[in-house]
């Protein structure tokens, strides 16, 4: 192909690709547009921790964050999505071995890891509901539950996602399009873990100190 | 907590035959309007036999051209709607004086105002811009399609899907009726009980979805599918301001669809976000609204600028003066966009240390605009200018716009803006910049894009009559909006009390009629150029000596645009090609790798407004339903891997082949 | 395979920190703790991004880096410019001490 720089004037360039390779092959712009696609996801997010930075600390004479939150189980749920972001890094090690078994495994793991944090997730929804500690209670229980539920069901359209990988790879093996598809919930799955990071850190350390 | 128990039923929800508008003879007019006129359609396409025919070539397509076209006719489609809106506002605001109420009661007023607009920012504005970016970016940069064509089509679709909804609301149930940006708490459940701000919601929901979508893939598009040789700084500007415009969707329309979903969870869950009780702000959700409104103003208009950097060129018979400063005072104000949005609310009183820091940014984003307007002058001073109607499109908006851009600054100024915020003042500001600006920016586009689109010219002289009667319409509508908003008449009111203002309001009305006349010319500009096609043919691929890569194909360009990839060396790639003697290759040719068409976009979005539609009406088992099937139609869809095909060589050979004998005047 | 190994070690000890200071009442303000939790949040996502998201310079001609700091900018934006705006507004347009917001019903 030719080196697409200046030729001198005077010369007759060469206008046109003519050696039949393609230029750019489809494909080549999914790594690119899922990532611009994760960065627009996390302005939601920001919307969301803008919500409950301003809203956070209506409590309408209700339940306070100290009232509420249980730091351990938090812990615990923080421990399931940081090994489901290390076992789903395995599983990324396997594809670039081509081990199919392998990386079905490590990903069947990092989805039980990750219904973990959900099963765990509803739990500490429903009991906070119980207590009365509803979202409609208070503005800064509609924005904790629209923040950290939002992000609930982020992880849970990625399990979905990953079974239906899963069965793909199970059936076609870890062609092309299998390790594009593994590439793009590799960056989605670590990037909610990033997200948990601001919800750990913003709306449960920091909700809990006064 | 949410609506009225009364009249629910499992089966239809909310949904009551007291939803038709029955005794409104307005909407049982329009209904038998557009119902006659959907079956005649029906009627023709199946007496033709084209339901094949627009089922793969189009309504399937994933060829950006096509899909360009489509927004463009949705755009257009939609003007008459909202243009309806204006000419009804117009007529009620000039004979609602002395006693008279006019002929619209006020609820329906306002749902008039804010569907007029929810649709022309949304329906009719971001459609041309988005059309026009997909028709012509690919071209330019010498792609043979966007980077997700599929993604493409969807999005299409979803456009489309939200504008449905919007329509739908005009014969079953209602609209909202609070302003285009529905704040709260008027939009909550409490004050808005119908089912009129769920429209609002669940259609920009689905088009938003739409619109993200695509921005995603025309970033990726430019990024990644350039010619060899095209780097960043050798772009068309109209692709600069593309990447610039997309780069804005991406960061902007995620935080719509946050606030969207904030009131829609106050509204069907009963949370506090933006309520009065229980700790809610409603502040909050004009100040997260505006955060969207800001940039999303600029990505309308800055697709405008780029347009008239290519006509303003290739009219003048000349580079353009000035393409690097035009690149950062885009990028600059791609940036800036990002730090004024305080001022859409200046008055909420955030204070005077806040409103200063705004109105200074907001000051200061003026400036690159100026040098952009300074630029294309300077392109024109000592160029050989055509005076074909997409130039005099230009020139209309560098006298119009301009003016529109002062009046911007002046409502940057604080305490200025404690006068004339939500006065007519402001109406005529947006609507000078948004139609000075954007509009004719779009139309200037259209007329010169449209030859490539279609293989043959517009007519120039309904062009022209349509240019004469927009401009001079639009002046005569919105001068007197400046002169009553400067004597402090309140916006969205249906009736006054001062007689003195009557005769701007009439005058006014005399514009809107000339708009009017403006938007007929234009359709019976289409309709006369279609009559007339052979005459106004384009047999050369390059009607107008353009200086940039899309002239290099034929009119309309082959599916697969381009047989072998184009090398660039400069910007204004084509212009170069021209004066230094290349040759198109004729023999040589390449299979080629296309995508194939699927209906699954159409059927995804058919979905989500029906989706949209249950929960508009609270038909809960619907909305389970069709959210279910959404994402098992999306899961089955992945499963799909037969979505390309090649192009044989030798139809490429064939089709060229035409075109070299289209070249030599066979 | 080292990266992951290190980027999650990494992981465990910035997450373990925070929950110390704040369950065990470690420092001597809140305010202190608040900001070292921010400050934990902070290091452990940019430990995400380069060993679990190998972000670097050079991935995607650099585009990839780009839309991040842009994402950044702009959330930061979102974020510090509404807390700003809201602040102001709140404290000219709803006259009551935080006490009382706490304690509105």
């Amino acid at each position: 192909m030719q080196a697409a720089h200046d030729a001198p004037l005077g010369e007759k360039p060469v206008f046109y690709v003519t050696d039949g390779h393609e230029h750019v092959h489809s494909g080549d712009s999914t790594a690119l547009g899922f990532w611009v696609y994760l960065m627009s996801d996390c302005l939601i997010f920001a919307v969301l921790f803008a919500t409950y930075g301003v809203l956070g600390r209506n409590f309408a004479a209700g339940p306070t964050p100290a009232d509420l939150f249980d730091l351990p189980l938090v812990a615990i749920n923080t421990a399931m999505l940081l090994f489901s972001s290390i076992t789903y890094g395995f599983a990324m090690l396997a594809m670039e071995k081509g081990k199919q078994s392998s990386v079905l495994l490590w990903l069947g793991i990092t989805g039980l890891f990750g219904a973990a944090f959900i099963g765990i997730e509803l739990y500490e929804f429903s009991h906070l509901i119980h207590l009365g500690a509803t979202p409609q209670r208070s503005a800064f229980l509609s924005s904790f539950f629209a923040l950290v539920g939002t992000h609930g069901l982020h992880v849970t359209v990625g399990i979905i996602w990953l079974i239906t990988l899963m069965v793909q790879v199970r059936r076609r093996g870890l062609g092309v399009e299998s390790r594009r598809r593994l590439l793009c919930l590799s960056m989605f799955w670590h990037f909610l873990d990033v997200i948990w990071i601001g919800v750990f850190s913003f709306v449960y350390l920091m909700g809990v100190l006064q | 907590m949410t609506l009225d128990p009364e009249q629910t039923s499992f089966l239809f929800g909310r949904l009551t035959l007291g939803a038709l508008p029955l005794h409104e003879p307005i909407l049982v007019a329009t209904f038998a309007a557009v119902a006659l006129g959907g079956l005649a359609v029906v009627a023709a396409l199946t007496y033709y036999k084209l339901w094949g025919y627009l089922w793969r070539e189009w309504i399937t397509t994933v060829d950006h051209k096509r899909i360009g076209i489509m927004y463009i006719i949705l755009a257009l489609v939609m003007l008459l709607r909202g243009f309806s809106d204006a000419i009804m506002m117009r007529l009620q605001q000039a004979i609602a004086f002395n006693g008279s109420e006019g002929y619209l009661p006020p609820h329906h007023y306002d749902q008039i105002f804010t569907a007029h607009g929810v649709i022309m920012i949304f329906f009719v504005a971001m459609p041309l811009v988005t059309g026009l970016m997909n028709l012509v970016v690919p071209l330019q940069i010498g792609a043979r399609d966007v980077s997700f064509p599929f993604l493409n089509n969807f999005s299409f679709w979803m456009t489309t899907g939200g504008a449905v909804l919007v329509m739908m609301s005009l014969f079953v149930g209602e609209f909202a009726q609070t302003g285009w940006l529905a704040y709260a708490p008027l939009s909550g459940s409490q004050f808005s009980p119908g089912v009129g701000v769920d429209y609002y919601i669940w259609a920009l929901q689905v088009a938003g979805v739409g619109t993200l979508l695509s921005g995603v893939n025309l970033l990726a598009t430019i990024v990644k599918m350039r010619a060899p040789g095209m780097t960043l700084m050798k772009m068309p500007v109209f692709t600069w301001t593309a990447l610039c415009t997309n780069a804005l969707i991406v960061a902007s329309f995620p935080v719509l669809t946050g606030v969207l979903a904030l009131l829609t969870l106050d509204r069907y869950v009963g949370t506090n976000f933006f309520t009065n009780e229980l700790g809610g702000n409603p502040m909050m959700y004009v100040n997260l609204i505006w955060i969207w409104g800001h940039p999303e103003v600029y990505i309308l208009i800055l697709p405008a600028f780029g347009v008239f950097s290519e006509v303003v060129a290739t009219f003048c018979r000349k580079r353009l003066f000035g393409y690097t400063s035009m690149v950062y005072a885009t990028v600059v104000i791609t940036i800036l966009s990002y730090i004024v949005w305080l001022h859409h609310f200046f008055t909420m009183g955030s204070g005077a240390s806040v409103n200063a820091f705004f109105g200074i940014t907001t000051m200061i984003i003026s400036i690159p605009t100026g040098a952009k307007i300074f630029n294309w002058l300077f392109t024109m001073y000592r160029g050989r200018i055509r005076f074909e109607v997409p130039m005099l499109w230009t020139i209309g908006f560098m006298l119009t716009f301009v003016v529109g851009g002062m009046t911007g600054v002046m409502l940057a100024v604080p305490p200025a803006d404690f006068q004339f915020h939500n006065t007519l003042f402001l109406i005529a500001h947006f609507h000078n910049v948004i139609i000075g600006g954007v509009v004719f920016g779009m139309f200037a586009g259209i007329v010169y894009w449209f030859p490539k689109a279609f293989g043959f010219k517009l007519d120039p002289f309904w062009g022209k009559m349509s240019f004469w009667f927009w401009l001079v319409g639009f002046w005569v509508a919105f001068m007197p909006l400046y002169i009553l908003g400067l004597m402090g008449v309140t916006r969205r009111l249906s009736r006054f009390e001062d007689p003195s203002l009557q005769i701007w309001f009439v005058i006014a009305a005399f514009g809107a009629v000339l708009i009017a006349f403006g938007i007929l010319f234009f359709i019976v500009q289409l309709v006369v150029s279609f009559m007339r096609r052979e005459q106004l043919r384009d047999l050369t691929g390059d009607p107008w000596d353009g200086r940039t890569l899309e002239w290099s194909t034929s009119s309309p360009p082959p599916a697969y645009n381009f047989a072998f990839t184009p090398v660039v060396y400069d910007h204004d790639a084509w212009w170069d090609m021209k004066k230094r003697g290349h040759e198109r290759p004729l023999q040589g040719f390449h299979p080629i790798h296309m995508p194939k068409g699927t209906g699954a976009g159409a059927i995804l979005s058919a979905l989500c407004v029906a989706f949209g539609f249950a929960m508009i009406w609270h038909i809960w088992w619907l909305a389970a339903a069709t959210f279910a099937l959404t994402i098992i139609a999306t899961i089955v869809h992945t499963f799909n891997y037969n979505r390309d095909f090649y192009i044989p060589a030798a139809e490429v050979a064939q089709t060229e082949g035409g075109r070299t004998r289209q070249l030599a005047g066979e | 395979m080292k990266s992951y190994v290190t980027g999650f070690v990494l992981s465990v000890i910035l997450t373990a920190i925070p929950f110390w200071l704040v369950m065990g009442d470690v420092l001597s303000t809140p305010r202190a703790t608040a900001m070292a939790v921010m400050v934990f949040g902070a290091i452990q996502i940019v430990v995400h991004m380069v060993y679990f998201l190998h972000m670097n310079t050079k991935a995607e001609g650099g585009w990839t880096m780009l839309a991040l700091i842009f994402t950044v900018v702009f959330v930061v934006i979102t974020l510090s410019g509404s807390l700003w705006v809201m602040y102001h507004l709140n404290a000219n347009m709803m006259p009551m001490t935080p006490h009382d917001m706490r304690n509105m019903p």
